[in-house]
């Protein structure tokens, strides 16, 4: 069982009390009445399947219930960093050993 | 007597201290702290089982974990039975039953031996050559045939009695086996002021020493240093010390799941305990010192009862004080076996030879040897064993032919060297890396929080796995964050047995250019022969030979056979061993049992059971309850002689005539609040709520983006900034999820809160003619009158005495109320009403009259008649669509090419030709019913029932282009006949709606 870091409740806690809510930074469009439909396509059914580094959104649905993102590294299944809904997309780089890191968080 | 080979003045165990135990039903004595493995011994007994495939006749191999042999059935009684438990790890208890299995008639005549004849037969991908073709032969002929002469144990038939326990605990270092190593590590960790946990798979702490008698730390015996060190950690406030408890899985974020036996030892165990506790410890720092487990020679006939490992022989005689025969033959290529068997020789037995694959021996090993007068046959190979149910004698020789001679034993001990337990590392994901020097894979890398200490990680020097352990424990407590100044040094002088010397693969006279039965997996019943023919084949890869073969894929999961198979298979492919890489080592490291891992969640446990406020009286007025998910709903109210068809029509019927009372607290509710609150539900509804004014409901219809229904329910406004929503009962929490959903990631400008309300308050549907003259007596502050209170209004008021948001809704067609009371109070409320409806002639009705009453009158169910593929046009919906909002969730998806092409299917109703003939949900419904099978399926039924205010049956259905075929006939082909059916609108009972308002 994974240990999260909720970003929110800033702890790590059980996997049991989150839930994998899919695929983190596809943004609604705000005219989505209007567009066409590749763009709904795009927007609505297409989702990357990396193996690797990933991007999605979990809910620490039984604490505080927010919403989060997380960078995941699906080879190892090791979480990278977890931050708040809104905030902008985190970048990550592989170190030398393979392992994933922030992004200039290399020391 | 605890058994004719048990040595007087041997072993640890108390001579006194006798139990009786039967196996196959006969009644045997043994020692308390004796295993199975080690009483069956002691009585003489090596024959325990029937080998899988080929049914030859088998006996202990081990003393330990790894056993692959002795798979006994041991019960208490018939419910207290445990399959596949292996002999050396069971420790016998007073009444123990314990039974062989994989034999019929019985053990030492077993018909399946035949199998052992037609062996050729039975070849490396038998299986899946054999029975190929044809398919369905699998399932009906091949596979239970197999099933029934191959396999293992039977599970028992009764339930289990026993309870299981499951802790979560929190540790600042975890080590994972309590010998010498594990015991410096904790100790040193636990000096340092680390909260330690220690957990060894064995009754008692002392790994190795179990069988190195000669071991000495700081002048005493390495077992007694063993237990002092144990004595010490027990006697210590921030160390648990678990015994008979096995680290079986090596999870993520130094998650290790361990097993603790508590109860499968004792005679007569307290109740009150836990048959097996499920520790799941979640350590900072894990310290692995999991050991070493000896491997055999890989030679002809290999398998008989009385050949065992050289490490169990020594341990039945150390431990347990059992000589394992009278005359022990030794085959080896490792030094320990010699001191096992110098000490048989020093314990009276007869040893005739060491047999040792090596021709240069270690001179103090040949002088120890010759003092106690063993002959040494150097650089010999054992080429083939006799005997049917016991080996009889050795016939030992040169791999390069000459003479041979044949040596008449009762027990072959043998050892081909030691394998590092490397499972708990490699289940931590770290790679183990070939040791070119000692011809072993080691850990390399540690990935997780973790350390391997001693025999494990390729330490054979005592005193050095004593240091290394002690300081692998100090770096994991300070790692952990202890900062306790205590040092503790690790002993000052520590001597053992020589673990040196090893061989992989077959040994000489085994080899390419033969065909004897050389088992290098025995579980499985694999022979060096059989790992050839699979490289043979093309399995070039070490995971298809596995499968292939299914070398290492038994319970014991290749402990003793993995390397061995490894080494022939890159002998047979003329590669260096590391280049073909060893299989991944998965959890579980030993069986784990189901009860232990399924733990209370069984039974009334294995799923929370949801009750609503009146349930009691539900209960006490008769009601049959059906499950809605988790929830418990009132189905129907039966009276006496009523079958569930009266109950239901007399329900029907009473409620449309007089009223009735429904219990719908199973509503989910959320209530939405803030500025935005009006703003947020025209995102989240198709329906437009800006027009809403407080006091008034109106039904919404809520689609996923992809612009499908997802959920329908009644929203009232109780304010400007405040809504009363109601969810479909299986969809409150998906529907708050989805809710929460967009108001955080997508519409968090919007000023709204959500609270799930759904436990908050009790529902009570008044519902019929006479619901306003039921509940008028009672309620407080709200004019009932359809003047001041119409259809699709709410009011807040008091009922009883007690606050109530009074809807005035209705889900039956008939002018009705849904009485919202505090949960607290919905059981009194209910009765209340009830008080003022049953002298009306009122009645109480459950879920399927709901049903037939919504049905009646086109009602929609989410998630019935409409399935995640139905739009709300497709469902006669359109006029809950606002057409003027500029945005709403499903706004786009809904206009999709395919979800506005004709043709769709459309909710309609169904009326049968004949109308006693009810239809079945789900059928088919064909244009034609005479066209040519497979047919042309234009639509399917969604709901259908009898009712008795019709007279008649009615359905609903989702026809493709229904709407237009209104008074056509289409059919509903069954197996037995084809019904025909008129399609109509989807409103049976009062189309002009006009009882809503009475
Ligand atoms: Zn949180």
């Amino acid at each position: 069982m994974l240990l999260i870091h909720c970003p929110y409740c800033q702890e790590e806690r059980p996997e049991l009390e989150f839930r994998n809510m899919g695929e983190a930074h596809i943004e609604r469009p705000k005219n989505i009445a209007d567009i066409s439909d590749e763009a709904f396509e795009a927007f609505f059914f297409i989702r990357s399947n990396p193996k690797g580094v990933t991007h999605e959104r979990w809910r620490h649905v039984h604490g505080c219930a927010r919403f989060f993102n997380a960078v995941r590294d699906t080879v190892s299944d090791r979480f990278v960093a977890t931050y708040k809904s809104g905030e902008p997309r985190l970048e990550v780089e592989r170190g030398e050993d393979g392992e994933l890191l922030v992004k200039g968080a290399r020391s | 007597m605890s058994g004719a080979n048990r040595i007087k003045g041997r072993g640890r165990l108390t001579p006194a201290k006798t139990v009786r135990f039967t196996f196959d039903g006969k009644a045997l004595t043994a020692l308390e702290g004796d295993t199975l493995a080690a009483a069956l011994i002691a009585n003489g007994i090596h024959l325990t089982g029937r080998s899988y495939k080929y049914h030859r006749p088998r006996g202990m191999l081990s003393a330990g974990p790894e056993e692959p042999n002795a798979l006994i059935d041991i019960g208490r009684d018939a419910a207290r039975r445990t399959p596949n438990v292996r002999a050396s790890v069971q420790e016998v208890f007073d009444g123990m039953q314990a039974r062989s299995q994989n034999r019929w008639p019985s053990l030492a005549f077993d018909v399946g031996a035949i199998n052992n004849l037609a062996s050729p037969l039975f070849a490396a991908g038998f299986y899946y050559k054999t029975f190929m073709w044809p398919k369905a032969a699998w399932k009906h002929l091949y596979e239970p045939i197999v099933r029934a002469a191959a396999g293992l144990g039977v599970s028992p038939k009764e339930a289990d009695p026993d309870h299981y326990a499951n802790h979560f605990v929190h540790c600042d270092v975890l080590v994972i086996g309590g010998g010498a190593a594990g015991l410096s590590a904790a100790l040193a960790a636990a000096h340092a002021g680390a909260s330690v946990i220690l957990c060894d798979e064995q009754p008692e702490t002392g790994g190795a020493f179990h069988h190195d008698a000669d071991a000495k730390i700081d002048g005493v015996s390495g077992w007694d240093w063993a237990q002092a060190a144990t004595a010490e950690l027990r006697s210590m406030a921030n160390v648990r010390v678990l015994t008979r408890t096995t680290a079986f899985g090596y999870q993520a974020q130094n998650h290790v799941a361990l097993v603790e036996r508590v109860t499968e030892h004792l005679a007569n165990p307290d109740p009150a305990l836990p048959r097996e506790r499920l520790w799941q410890v979640r350590a900072r720092q894990v310290v692995i010192a999991t050991g070493a487990i000896e491997r055999h020679m890989v030679f002809a006939n290999n398998d008989r009862p009385g050949i065992l490992l050289a490490s169990a022989a020594r341990t039945f005689l150390n431990h347990f004080g059992v000589a394992v025969g009278a005359k022990v033959g030794v085959y080896t290529a490792c030094d320990s076996a010699w001191a096992t068997a110098f000490d048989l020789k020093q314990a009276g037995v007869s040893v005739p030879a060491i047999v040792d694959v090596r021709p240069d021996l270690d001179p103090a090993l040949l002088a120890r040897a010759k003092e106690l007068g063993i002959e040494v046959l150097a650089g010999q190979c054992v080429l083939d064993t006799s005997g049917t149910l016991r080996v009889k004698s050795m016939k030992v020789g040169r791999a390069s032919g000459g003479s041979t001679r044949s040596i008449a034993i009762d027990a072959l001990i043998m050892s081909a060297g030691w394998t590092p337990s490397v499972h708990m590392y490699s289940q931590s994901r770290g790679k183990v890396v070939w040791d070119e020097d000692s011809k072993r894979f080691l850990p390399g890398k540690h990935v997780q929080d973790c350390v391997s200490v001693g025999a494990c990680n390729g330490v054979d020097d005592l005193a050095d796995a004593l240091e290394g352990a002690a300081e692998a424990g100090l770096a994991a407590a300070k790692a952990a964050g202890a900062s306790g100044t205590k040092a503790w040094g690790a002993p000052g002088s520590a001597i053992s047995a020589s673990w040196a010397g090893s061989m992989m693969g077959a040994a000489g006279g085994a080899g390419a250019e033969t065909s004897v039965k050389a088992f290098v997996d025995f579980q499985n019943d694999v022979t060096a022969k059989d790992i050839r023919l699979a490289v043979r084949e093309g399995m070039h890869s070490i995971e298809h030979v596995k499968r292939f073969t299914t070398n290492g894929m038994a319970t014991d999961q290749g402990k003793t056979s993995n390397i061995h198979g490894l080494a022939i298979a890159a002998e047979t492919l003329g590669k260096p061993l590391p280049q073909v890489g060893l299989t991944t080592f998965r959890a579980p490291y030993t069986p784990v049992t189901f009860g232990a891992i399924v733990n209370h969640a069984r039974g009334s446990l294995f799923d929370p059971t949801r009750r609503t406020p009146m349930h009691g009286w539900e209960e006490a007025h008769g009601a049959v309850f059906e499950d809605v998910g988790q929830w418990k709903r009132a189905w129907y109210y039966p009276r006496p002689g009523e079958d569930m068809h009266q109950a239901v029509n007399r329900e029907c019927r009473t409620v449309r005539e007089v009223a009735g009372l429904f219990d719908a607290s199973t509503l989910g509710k959320i209530e939405v609040v803030g500025p935005d609150a009006a703003a947020f539900l025209n995102l989240l509804y198709t329906n437009s709520w800006d027009k809403l004014e407080p006091g008034r409901c109106k039904y919404g219809i809520m689609l996923r983006e992809d612009g499908f229904i997802y959920d329908d329910g009644v929203v009232g406004r109780m304010a400007e900034d405040r809504f009363h929503v109601t969810t479909t009962t299986g969809g409150a929490p998906r529907v708050l999820s989805h809710m929460e959903d967009y108001l955080q990631t997508e519409f968090p400008h919007l000023k709204v809160w959500l609270t799930s309300t759904s436990e908050q308050w009790a529902v009570i549907a008044v519902q019929g003619p006479k619901a306003r003259e039921i509940i008028a007596p009672l309620v407080e502050g709200i004019d009932l009158s359809n003047e001041a209170m119409p259809h699709m209004s709410v009011r807040e008021g008091r009922i009883c005495g007690v606050p109530t948001r009074l809807f005035r809704m209705s889900f039956t067609g008939e002018a009705g109320y849904e009485v919202n009371v505090p949960a607290d109070h919905g059981d009194a409320v209910w009765k209340a009403l009830w008080a003022q409806a049953e002298p009306l002639g009122a009645c109480a009705y459950g879920t399927e009259t709901m049903h037939v009453l919504r049905a009646e009158k086109g009602y929609i169910i989410v998630g019935q008649d409409t399935d995640g593929t139905v739009t709300p046009d497709d469902a006669g919906l359109n006029w809950a669509v606002a057409k003027k909002k500029p945005d709403f969730v499903g706004i786009r998806g809904m206009k999709r090419p395919d979800l506005v092409a004709p043709g769709r299917k459309q909710l309609v109703g169904l009326l049968t030709r004949d109308p006693s003939v009810v239809l079945e949900e789900g059928a088919q419904i064909v244009a034609n019913p005479n066209q040519p099978v497979p047919m042309t399926m234009i639509g399917h039924v969604t709901s259908s029932y009898w009712t008795e205010n019709c007279g008649r049956s009615i359905a609903m259905a989702l026809v493709a282009d229904g709407r237009a075929l209104k008074g056509k006939t289409l059919y509903v082909p069954m197996p037995d006949r084809t019904i025909e059916v008129e399609v109509t609108d989807t409103v049976f009972i009062d189309k002009e709606g006009v009882r809503l308002h009475g």
